[in-house]
């Protein structure tokens, strides 16, 4: 074997431990890595208690309620499965809409609901014109068997990573 | 003895200097030309997005440079590879030439990251996996940078560099699969080989933008590394043969 294949052997061997090293660190750190827990966490317990912390999940289908001041705002945070009620004070994002991905930062009210400092709308990854839109949404209508009006494409059909 | 080509004949500064030298206007004329074509289509030619409209533009940097950043650390992580095992002298003029362009593309991603979070998501930053681990691919330019440039005697400075950077490219999956191993704010990932959620036009101004970054890339790289050569084999015959020869075309 001559040396630079030695060496070459040398830094692949090295480089696979490294890996190996981040994999199992990354892997022991995976609950404090994700940005957000959903709903359904929450539910089991893995919130953090009396801590600040972030859900993420979609904006509940018509579970927009703003006060006459404008700026206090509940709405509710589902992944499906469970739901929890968020109220906010203060301006949403632009793409803040119902059926669409959110990410709150706030604490745990007594009463079971979340009081947030901080929400922020979380966007999908799909680009396309609004006219592209509508006809996927239409599709997707007429798959279903029933109505959704073209603004709220994808609302109905939350994916598993939002 | 026949001259036929061999690449081994380019890890010679001495050959590569001149050959370097004649790609790199080629290099920035398609570089030009990707860029305008990519401009027209991303700015003029493209659809407004039906949710974000107009703000969404931004993408026909954000995301080539993002992928430049990553994909300019792994070339130089091949480098160093390479440098570390065959002990060649040109590998570590590579990646020393390679890495300001990678430091200007991550930075570039992070500030069109935090141009296009404050309207869209409501947040210039967030500590999300995605946006942290392209803030350590930053750093880890910058720290092979200022490792190579405290090091005096070159050739140490390749290996401490190199050992830098073979680490650092545990670095690089994290970034690029960040989006599905873990909750983040930003979303998962528009294309990849297999599909595209873009419309097309859109993925084909990305596409071409992304061609322009990547000559723009090389010919800025080639420029470096002449003056690398120039430098650190400034005792050389060759090089005292150029510059002598540029001073008399000069007269």
């Amino acid at each position: 074997m001559k040396s630079r294949h030695k060496k070459l052997a040398l830094i692949g061997g090295a480089l696979a431990i490294i890996g190996i090293i981040a994999a199992l660190v990354l892997n022991a750190l995976n609950s404090n890595i994700a940005l957000y827990i959903s709903p359904t966490d929450v539910a089991e317990g893995k919130a953090p208690q009396g801590k600040a912390f972030r859900i993420g999940g979609l904006v509940k289908e018509s579970s927009l309620q703003r006060q006459a001041d404008g700026v206090t705002i509940a709405f509710v945070v589902t992944d499906t499965a469970k739901d929890i009620t968020v109220h906010y004070k203060g301006i949403l994002p632009d793409l803040f809409k119902e059926g669409k991905g959110v990410v709150a930062q706030g604490k745990m009210a007594a009463d079971g609901t979340f009081t947030a400092s901080e929400v922020l709308a979380k966007h999908d990854e799909n680009y396309m014109p609004p006219e592209a839109a509508k006809a996927v949404g239409d599709a997707q209508a007429k798959e279903a068997g029933k109505h959704v009006s073209p603004s709220s494409y994808g609302s109905d059909k939350p994916k598993a990573s939002y | 003895m026949k001259d036929r080509f061999n690449l081994y004949r380019f890890a010679s500064p001495a050959t590569f200097y001149p050959f370097a030298g004649t790609l790199i206007p080629y290099f920035v004329a398609v570089s030009v030309v990707f860029g305008l074509a990519g401009l027209w289509l991303g700015m003029l030619v493209a659809p407004t997005d039906f949710q974000q409209g107009e703000g969404y533009r931004i993408i026909f940097i954000h995301v080539p440079a993002s992928w430049m950043s990553m994909f300019i650390y792994l070339v130089m992580a091949g480098w160093a590879a390479i440098g570390l095992a065959f002990n060649t002298r040109l590998s570590g003029m590579m990646a020393q030439a390679l890495a300001p362009t990678g430091a200007l593309m991550a930075f570039l991603s992070l500030l069109t990251g935090a141009l296009w979070g404050k309207p869209m998501w409501g947040a210039w930053w967030v500590w999300d996996a995605r946006l942290t681990s392209e803030l350590i691919l930053l750093f880890l330019y910058i720290g092979y940078m200022a490792l190579t440039a405290a090091i005096d005697d070159p050739r140490r400075a390749d290996k401490a560099g190199g050992l830098l950077l073979l680490v650092g490219v545990v670095n690089i999956p994290i970034i690029y699969f960040s989006v599905k191993w873990w909750n983040t704010l930003h979303q998962g990932s528009s294309v990849n080989l297999a599909k595209s959620s873009m419309a097309t036009t859109m993925l084909w101004g990305m596409l071409l933008m992304a061609m322009c970054f990547w000559m723009y890339s090389i010919a800025v790289a080639l420029m470096r590394v002449r003056t690398i050569m120039l430098e650190r084999e400034r005792h050389t015959d060759w090089v005292k043969a150029e510059l002598l020869g540029k001073a008399g075309e000069e007269k």
